[in-house]
This record gives C-alpha cells, structure tokens and sequence, in this order.
C-alpha cells in the first residue's frame, strides 16, 4: 500500500504545479538555511576533545584582588610566572602542563634560501599524553628532559614536510632561531577546533602549531611570549626577571583529575596554595580560585561565536515560517480534492487509509524539498566563506550525517506539517461531496 | 466597506485554520524581518566608519626576524629598513609599529588621572611609532604638534616603557577631559609616570572592531616608541598617490636586499587596507548580507503562501462569489472583499508579530549583548507587511471579481 500511494504522491505533485513548486521551494529554502548555519554551529561549537573533556581542568589563582579583577571578581583567565612555576613544583596532580605560545624562525637550509617561520608553544612533557597528540614518528619527551632543560622538539607532520621531505626525522637536528633541537617526535595531523587548551591567547580556529617545545627550555632561553600577555596596575619592567615579577598573567596551566575525589583535593590544593600566598603577604585578598573542565572553560570563553548563534536561531525562526507556509498550502492542496475524497470513502475507504495516503503524499513534498534543500545547502555551505572568518568556513562541510540530516529534517518536518491539513482530510464527509459534486 | 467588515468576519470564522496560518506566517515574519533589518543596519554602521588612515595609499609589511637578535641590534635593523624603505621613489612615509588601525586584536591600556587610582578612568588602543607615523597614516593633526625625532625612544620585548609625551585621539581626550582644552594636560597609563599630551588626532580608530570595546570606540595613543620587538613589528608604509601598486612590489624586496635575516609571509605578509578593512569586517559584513538573503527570501516565501491560500479560498467559493454578484455586487465589490478579508488577517498578524519581534530583540539584547532596536524597525515592518498582504492578494482577487454571475446557477 505504501508504495501505492507513495506513486500517488508522485502524480499528485505534477497535478499542481504551481502549489507544488511553491512548497518544495519553501521546504528547501527553509532547511537549507536551517543546514547551512547548524553545518557553522556544529563546527565551532563541538567538543573538541569527547573523551577526555571531564578530566582535564584549567586551575585559576587570583593574583590580582577584587580591585582589579575581570567582572564578578573573576580571577585573571592565565597565570603569572610566579604561581605557575610554585604550581609546577608542587606538581598536585597526576598529569599536569604549563603552556604558552612562542614563535621561532627554521633557519634556511638544504635547498630553502629563506628562513621559515615556526608557530607553537612551550609545553611540558606530559602535554602529548593529557591532550592525546597523534604521532607519525617518535614520541614526546620525558619528565626528566623537562628537568634537565633538554633542547628537545616535537615538529608537526607539516613542518617535518618542508624541512626533512617528511622523512622519518626523529634524532636528527633542527636550528630554531639560531639553537640546535634534536627532533624527538613528528605529530599526525592535530589540531583540535575550537583549540580548548588554548583560548587565553583568542585564536581559537587558528592553523596547526608546527613546534612543541620543554617549558623548561623555554624559561631558561628567557623566551617571551608572543600570544596574549594581561597585566594590571603600574608596570615598569625592563628585563625578563622584572617581567617574570611582574602581575602580568600568560600562562596558561591545565592538570589531569580522574576522579571526583581528586578534583576536591585539588581544589583544596589550590585554596591553601592561595592561603599561603595570603599569609606569606603577596595576596591581601581572600583565596579566589577555580577550576573548570574543558566544557565549562569552552562555556566560561563563550567560544561561539555570536554570528553563528544568531543565525542559527534566525535560520530555525526562517524553517517555522516555510512550515506554517507549508500546513497552508497543503491544506489548499489536499481540499481541493475533497470531491475525490468523498468518492473514495463512499467506495469504502475507512479514515485511516485516506490519513495514510495524504500523509505519504505530503512526505514526497518533503522528500523534493529535502533534494532541492540538499542542493541549497551545498551551496551554502560553499558560500559560508563569505559570511564568516575564512578559518572558521574552512570548518563547515558537507558530509554524509549532514546530507542525511537534510533529507531526515525535510521529510520529518513536511509530515509534521501535514497532520492537520491530512485529518481535515480524513474527516470530509462523503455524502455532502457527492450531493455536492 | 464598513458594511462589508461584518461579512467577512462570519466568513473567516468558518476558514479558522486557514486565517490563523496566514496571520501567524505573516506574524513570525514580521518578527524576523525586523530584526534582521535591525542587524543589517547596526553591521552597515559599522563598516562605514572611517578609520582615520589615507586607505588608499597606505599598507602594511608584517616582518619578522629569523634571527634571535638583542634589543640594540634590533633597532639597528629598524633604522636601516626605515631608510631602505623611505628613499623608495613610489613611497611617501613610512613608519615602524606594534598595530595599526583596524588590525583586530591589538594592545589596550587602562587610563588613569592620578598615579593611585585602583579603578582606572578609561581604556585607549595603544600605538607606537616614530615621528613619522602621524605622516604615514594620513591621520588629522587637529591641535599641538608632532613628536620631534629626540623623543622617540626604544622599546625591546615586554618593556613597559612610557615615554613621557603622547599624541591622543580627540574621542580620548574628550572623555579624559570633558571640559576641552586636553592640550598639555597629562594622564597615567598603566605606567609609573605620567605622559602629557602634546596633541590631538582626529578620527583614528582603534586595532579592535571587537563588541566589548564599543564603549571605547575612537579612544587610542600614540607613544613616541620605536618597537625594537625580537619576535617582529609591524612596518606601516604609506605610497606615493597612485603608486600603491608599484610601492608594495617594491618594498618587501627592498627589504630583503637589506637584510635576508626575515621572514615576510609571501601570502598574508603585506597586506593593503581595502584587504585589512575587509578582514576585520568579515563577519559584519557577512551578516549583512545573510540577514539581506533570509529577509528576501522570506518575504517572498510568505507572499507566495497568501497568494496560494486566497487562490485556494476564491476556487472554494466560486458560487458564493457567482451568487453575489448575481444578486447586484460589483467586481469593485468583490475586489474589495477579498482585499479587506486579507488586511483584517493581515492587521492582527502584524500585532502579534510586533510583539514577538520586540520579545525577539529583548532576547538577544540579554543573550548577545545587542542593543536596543528603534521602534522605527517595527513601525517599518508592518508597513512593508501589510503592502505585501495587499499585493500577493491582488492577482486573486481580481481573478475573483472577474467570476461571472452565471457561475451562481452551476453546481460547481
């Protein structure tokens, strides 16, 4: 039966062309719109890291007291060298990292006349296993590099690209900004969006980091930071030791807690450690700390983007629009035929095969939108580039849980639509169509 | 007419579903037209600011060093490349620079009147630059005067050095000093001692175009600093009029003959200011145009639905119509009806969705930290909607008037 009045649906829709055409218009426009934005949505808004999200936390420690604070008497969004190196020692968690941004220059070499430019960050030696970095060759250094301040380098697939033809280059030595590293691993493609370990510095959907490197390393070369540096107050330092002193926050710290109890007691860790601070003088402020997983500091950072949400609520508003269009519409449709109705009931059609068959052909409407919606979408989708930052459009695609989403919303949403244009439907009554008629 | 409102009403209480969709469509439209107006109008705003800067004729060179040079010979560097650069035929001016106008991002610094003062006063974008940066922007000098070449100091990597004169925009020294005459005043900013103006530029706006710093819009300093950054800086550089093309060919190679020690990225590495302009303002401009694309779109997806709907109801009482007419009705009469019909659903649409497009600003206002949208929006809106209604109704309503008195004797 169903694929009787699936073929019925067909025919019924070259029988109004013009109606037809009017809904499949609205159905297509509507979920292409509706596709388009949610194809942004969904790109800038997942959860860049699933399975790990819950266990990795970002501590905060108030250096700057409730006169300087950011709104609501939020501490500082990273930490200053002081509390990230008393954090590092105190090292209260099974797996934690320092990590900020530095930019090196790959000296010219082989056949490259011109230096390359090498963006990264310094990181410690438990960073490749808490954030779940894929390797191609080799793998992270060890916590006793991070101790002997080894000139140790993790190059991203790319840069092991241009500068060793994408050999196996583990061992071998590479010159960043005029000092010898000895590659110990070459990453696979990573690079996850939005870039959740790394929000302070604002580049959310920025291009993969070509180099890792030992914090360690990084603080004895006195590296400074090229990201994000946020300071309060009077400055007036001129060297590195004033800059390390300094309330300037830059650091961004991250610990790995596995479970509820270890949470609580790194909070509590964190509560005394500022205590202290209080006590010692540094501090004339209360303890002020935090600490939120992936989730909440993706949530804290509001790393939507607000385009993307407005558009998606404007998109839905736009499909609700071209759905009450349509329940229109396919009411015209479907009583137009209600002479037809009549004779079919009178020959013994009960109610409920007539609400089948109205049903049917309102999901072949939607099954035309959901092509025509399908090919709008691409097109869309192609065409995000022009609405939004080139590095987030890079993010939107089309892929087959899209596609499928398209067709499903399309033919879902048509015969929703058509519950009550098709029980109007099922209850003509027979005997006034036929007098009528 | 005023006969014909009871009519119709006794009529459109037998099409309850049919009435309450078109008013419903036509409600939610509505709501949404007015606030993607609303949104195109507050993005176009923005993309027309002017910036302050000679956009035709200035650009920007993004150099980085591929050495891990000192301060000192940094600034060697610096003075060399300024000198390579600035005797360039097809170049004006140029200057060295941590940001420029409408960079995104970019270095702010709180503003204070007094050097204890715990909240500050205000917030200003910071730049730095020699005395040729005033020259190489094109902006305004409207009061005082220029730095002199003395004045300029060094500033390497992360040294928070305030140099003891500034030149401020006219929008901070109006805020700083409401009472006018800035000149020779001076202020703290976030440094230990204070700077005094020693002019005014006005407009010059600032590196950000990002929403939080709207309440400090046009507020920014220039500081007397040659960056000497060992990472890199900015070299703004401002050519020759109509040699825009010929200047930035010239200068990245000019620079590489000076010193093969950089790297100056080949794709985004120089970049001009229609370019910059544009990247700032992408997504203004591309919610602009989404907005534009929904509201047409729409509008015409909600004309065609009352087109289709009153095309349904005239084939529906093709009799009734017959009959009137039979019994002396016009087709002025008929015209008539069925545009009235259309304007009473249309009237009650358009109260609803007013209400909803307000409901709808007040949540993005809470959400989104939008502004207030003018009644004006509104008022707008259901004019547009309400002309709409009259015109998809049209071409079936004349279809309706042209039915024949004949029609009331067949049994249609």
């Amino acid at each position: 039966m169903f694929a009787y009045y699936f073929q019925l649906g067909l025919r019924s829709l070259r029988r109004n062309p013009a109606l037809t055409a009017l809904m499949v218009m609205a159905i297509g426009f509507g979920v292409a719109a509706s596709m388009t934005t949610y194809s942004v949505f969904r790109a800038v808004s997942g959860n860049p890291i699933p399975d790990k999200s819950a266990q990795l936390f970002v501590p905060k420690v108030d250096n700057w007291g409730p006169q300087q604070n950011l709104k609501d008497n939020e501490p500082p969004d990273a930490l200053d060298y002081v509390d990230a190196m008393a954090l590092l020692r105190a090292h209260a968690a099974k797996r934690q990292t320092m990590l900020y941004q530095v930019m090196m220059s790959v000296m010219p070499g082989g056949d490259r006349e011109l230096p390359l430019n090498a963006n990264g960050y310094a990181v410690g030696s438990d960073f490749f296993a808490m954030f779940e970095v894929p390797f191609r060759y080799g793998g992270g250094w060890s916590a006793q590099d991070d101790d002997a301040r080894a000139a140790d380098v993790v190059i991203s697939g790319e840069l092991n690209r241009k500068v060793f033809a994408g050999e196996n280059s583990v061992g071998r030595t590479i010159n960043l900004g005029g000092h010898d590293y000895r590659v110990i691993g070459v990453t696979s493609h990573w690079n996850p969006q939005p870039r959740f370990y790394d929000l302070f510095d604002n580049n959310y959907f920025a291009g993969e980091p070509d180099i890792y490197m030992p914090f360690t390393r990084a603080m004895d070369l006195k590296m400074y930071p090229v990201g994000r540096n946020s300071c309060r107050g009077k400055l007036s330092y001129t060297t590195w030791e004033g800059f390390t002193q300094s309330n300037c926050v830059w650091i961004s710290p991250w610990v790995e807690l596995d479970s509820p109890a270890e949470v609580a007691s790194y909070r509590n860790f964190l509560t005394n450690y500022a205590a202290e601070q209080q006590q010692a003088g540094r501090f004339n402020w209360a303890p002020n700390v935090r600490l939120r997983d992936v989730v909440q500091w993706l949530d804290y950072y509001q790393v939507v983007p607000p385009e993307s949400s407005i558009s998606l609520m404007v998109a839905l508003g736009f499909f609700l629009i071209c759905l009450v269009n349509t329940i229109g519409l396919l009411l015209a449709k479907f009583m137009r035929r209600a002479g037809e109705i009549g004779v079919r009931r009178a020959l013994g059609a009960t109610r409920s095969e007539i609400y089948a068959q109205y049903l049917i052909e309102a999901g072949t409407v939607g099954l035309a939108g959901g092509v025509l919606g399908l090919l709008l979408t691409a097109l869309g989708v192609s065409g995000v580039g022009i609405l939004f930052q080139p590095e987030i459009a890079r993010l939107a695609q089309v892929d087959f849980s899209l596609m499928g989403l398209t067709l499903i919303v399309a033919i879902a949403a048509t015969v929703l639509a058509a519950f009550y244009p098709a029980w109007r439907a099922a209850h003509v009554q027979p005997a006034w169509q036929l007098k009528a008629g | 007419m005023n006969i014909q409102i009871r009519p119709i009403l006794v009529a459109l209480r037998r099409h309850k579903a049919g009435t309450l969709l078109i008013a419903l469509q036509i409600a939610l439209t509505l709501a949404i037209v007015c606030n993607a107006l609303f949104i195109i109008r507050q993005r176009l705003a923005n993309l027309s600011e002017p910036s302050g800067v000679d956009e035709s004729s200035v650009f920007v060179i993004r150099n980085q060093w591929a050495a891990d040079w000192p301060t000192a010979q940094v600034d060697t560097q610096v003075k060399a490349d300024m000198l390579a650069l600035r005797q360039l035929p097809a170049v004006r001016d140029a200057t060295p620079a941590s940001g420029y106008p409408l960079k995104g991002g970019g270095w702010d610094n709180y503003i204070s009147m007094t050097p204890d003062q715990t909240k500050p006063t205000t917030d200003a974008a910071v730049y730095t630059g020699d005395e040729h940066f005033i020259d190489t922007l094109g902006a305004k000098l409207i009061v005082g005067r220029n730095f002199r070449p003395e004045e300029v100091m060094v500033m390497g990597t992360q040294q928070a050095i305030t140099p003891p004169v500034v030149i401020v925009t006219k929008a901070l020294a109006d805020k700083l000093f409401p009472g006018g005459n800035a000149l020779g005043k001076s202020f703290y900013a976030m440094g230990t001692t204070p700077s005094t103006i020693i002019g005014i530029v006005d407009p010059l706006q600032r590196q950000g175009v990002d929403r939080w710093a709207n309440a400090y819009a046009g507020q920014a300093l220039i500081w007397p600093i040659r960056a000497a950054f060992s990472g890199g800086l900015f070299y703004v550089v401002r050519a020759k009029p109509g040699q825009l093309a010929e200047a930035m060919r010239e200068a990245p190679k000019a620079l590489i003959a000076q010193s093969h020690m950089r790297i100056i990225d080949p794709k985004d590495g120089v970049l001009d200011y229609a370019t910059i302009r544009h990247m700032v303002y992408d997504s203004d401009r591309g919610m602009a145009i989404l907005m534009g694309i929904i509201c047409v779109v729409l509008l015409a997806i909600t004309a065609a639905g009352i087109v289709g709907l009153t095309s349904f109801w005239v084939g529906q009482r093709r009799r009734q119509i017959g009959v009137r007419r039979a019994l002396g009705a016009k087709k002025r009469d008929i015209l008539a009806y069925f545009l009235t019909e259309n304007f009473l659903i249309s009237t009650a649409g358009v109260a609803l969705g007013a209400v909803l497009a307000i409901a709808f600003n007040l949540w993005t206002k809470t959400r989104f930290e939008m502004s207030q949208m003018s009644m004006t929006y509104v008022g707008v809106g259901v004019i547009v909607l309400l002309l709409l209604g009259q015109g998809a109704v049209l071409a079936p309503a004349l279809r309706a008037s042209r039915v024949s008195p004949v029609e009331a004797t067949r049994s249609v």
